[in-house]
């Protein structure tokens, strides 16, 4: 197998993986609430309700495509577009297992190695807000016009935190390469106990950036109806949804690579480069991803959502301040 | 590779065009993203990702995010206003007849080198530190230092609004 065909069939893999996990996200986001709830949750669908994302999907696929007649139309059908397209870019630089060695050809577990993966991921995250506010403003409505203009400045608020703590990840690992951050991460020596504070700042502005409870202030349905995606109906209004649990899936999969060392596990040098290992390693990356995901899930179940100007004085008054100490302090330690 | 500079380039002017002749200002400044990319893209064909990255997350992410921000909030019309008084357009044609001649004169002394694309390492992350924070410190500090200045003078413009009279006496 040479090494393009070898590179297709992984990038059409991660996409498959990544719209599945999305959508079972959904289902146990349902099934979560109904157990936070003491309910039941979906259970009609297949065997405990395991068919609901895809009964989910046919409906929404089947509801009226609405196109509202003061729109503007190409920006409207843009957007979900834009949105959807960034989330799914974002996968292209993760490395979700250790290289694959068979009979003398190493096999990548990475889409792309760049050796600016963490700026490609801090790029493309920083466009998804594109999607949003094109959507929002195509739609011509002040409740979908608010609710992206929340949007936009939520993001750039939070951009600017998430910025500084990556900012201080680096100067720990000296590289920009997320390949090679996972790797010094072997063992047990995972960012998360140089970075403890870096990590708290990762993890709020990652929910702040995935626009999820306690910062879904853009869809706050009290407030503004439903947001940006109000006028939205149909698999458009999917593909917003849709979308939002692919930046979890994927924020999570960062979030696991970047703090809690990916694939990396405990005795990982004892094994021989192969199958085996790779299998281990992948299976451990998806662990790893799926507790951040529970977590998202548990805390958007558990927190009630924020008030704006809270929203704005906790991005730009506590966490740029606290990233701003904690390059401080990750620059003396690397003095001393 | 010669190939993707010439339709990267006929579709960024094509783009950079789109900018100017849109009806709309919130579609010019969505040309104006889709310009950036792909001057970003001309930046990964000279092997410039670091520049690549940083003018996309910089540009398309933060400025151009603003831009559109204000000008949602602005809510212009979609009906252009045309020019009332020969003034802009006078103005127009001298800026762009100014920067014609400029290009132009530039383009004259200019030696053009046949290749476009080509092998270069001086766009990575560590090349543009080793010059950014040897050859060139003392500038790039100054730089950081205006930046700072002027973040601060925003800062302190904004708090003298609010500590005026509500009043103002009328000139």
């Amino acid at each position: 197998m040479s090494e393009l065909t070898f590179k297709i069939i992984f990038i059409v893999a991660i996409f498959g993986i990544s719209l599945f996990v999305a959508m079972y996200t959904t289902y146990a986001e349902r099934k979560l609430a109904a157990f936070l709830q003491d309910r039941l949750g979906p259970n009609r669908a297949g065997p405990f309700g395991l068919l609901q994302p895809l009964a989910d999907g046919v409906k929404l696929f089947f509801k009226e495509e609405f196109i509202p007649r003061v729109s503007d139309r190409i920006l409207f059908i843009a957007g979900p577009a834009i949105f959807m397209c960034t989330a799914l870019m974002t996968s292209a630089v993760i490395p979700f297992a250790p290289d694959l060695e068979i009979n003398g050809t190493t096999y990548s577990m990475q889409a792309a190695d760049l050796n600016v993966g963490i700026l490609y991921l801090f790029g493309v995250v920083s466009l998804g807000v594109y999607g949003i506010l094109v959507g929002g403003w195509a739609s011509n409505n002040k409740f979908s016009l608010l609710g992206a203009i929340r949007a936009a400045s939520q993001n750039i608020s939070y951009e600017l935190a998430m910025g500084l703590s990556i900012v201080s990840l680096v100067m720990v690992s000296s590289s920009l390469s997320l390949r090679d951050i996972v790797d010094q991460q072997s063992g047990w020596s995972w960012n998360i106990i140089y970075q403890p504070l870096g990590f708290l700042i990762f993890i709020v502005c990652a929910f702040a950036e995935t626009n999820r409870a306690p910062f879904d202030l853009p869809e706050c349905e009290t407030e503004l109806i439903g947001g940006y995606h109000t006028e939205f109906s149909s698999m458009k209004l999917g593909l917003y949804l849709f979308a939002e649990y692919i930046h979890v899936f994927i924020s999570s999969a960062v979030l696991a690579s970047l703090y809690f060392g990916g694939y990396q596990f405990p005795y990982v040098s004892d094994l021989d480069p192969g199958l085996v290992k790779t299998l281990l390693g992948g299976l451990v990356m998806f662990a790893k991803t799926g507790f951040f995901i529970f977590l998202f899930i548990w805390i958007r179940w558990t927190l009630p959502r924020f008030r704006y100007d809270q929203l704005m004085n906790l991005g730009w008054k506590v966490l740029i301040p606290l990233a701003v100490l904690n390059v401080l302090i990750t620059a003396l330690f690397i003095l001393i | 590779m010669d190939k993707i500079f010439y339709i990267l380039a006929a579709l960024t002017l094509i783009a950079a065009f789109m900018v100017v002749i849109s009806r709309h200002p919130i579609r010019s400044v969505l040309f104006l993203v889709a310009t950036f990319f792909l001057i970003s893209a001309q930046y990964i064909l000279l092997n410039a990702q670091f520049l690549a990255l940083v003018n996309i997350i910089v540009y398309a992410g933060a400025i151009m995010v603003l831009f559109l921000f204000v000008i949602m909030f602005l809510n212009l019309s979609r009906d252009l206003e045309r020019f009332a008084s020969w003034m802009p357009i006078a103005a127009a044609g001298i800026s762009v007849g100014g920067i014609g001649l400029l290009l132009l004169a530039s383009y004259r002394g200019a030696q053009i080198s046949t290749d476009t694309v080509g092998n270069y390492d001086s766009g990575l992350v560590e090349q543009i530190g080793e010059v950014l924070y040897r050859d060139y410190l003392f500038p790039m500090e100054v730089c950081s230092v205006l930046f700072l200045v002027a973040m601060i003078g925003i800062v302190l413009l904004n708090r003298k609004e609010r500590e005026l009279p509500a009043k103002l006496p009328l000139p």
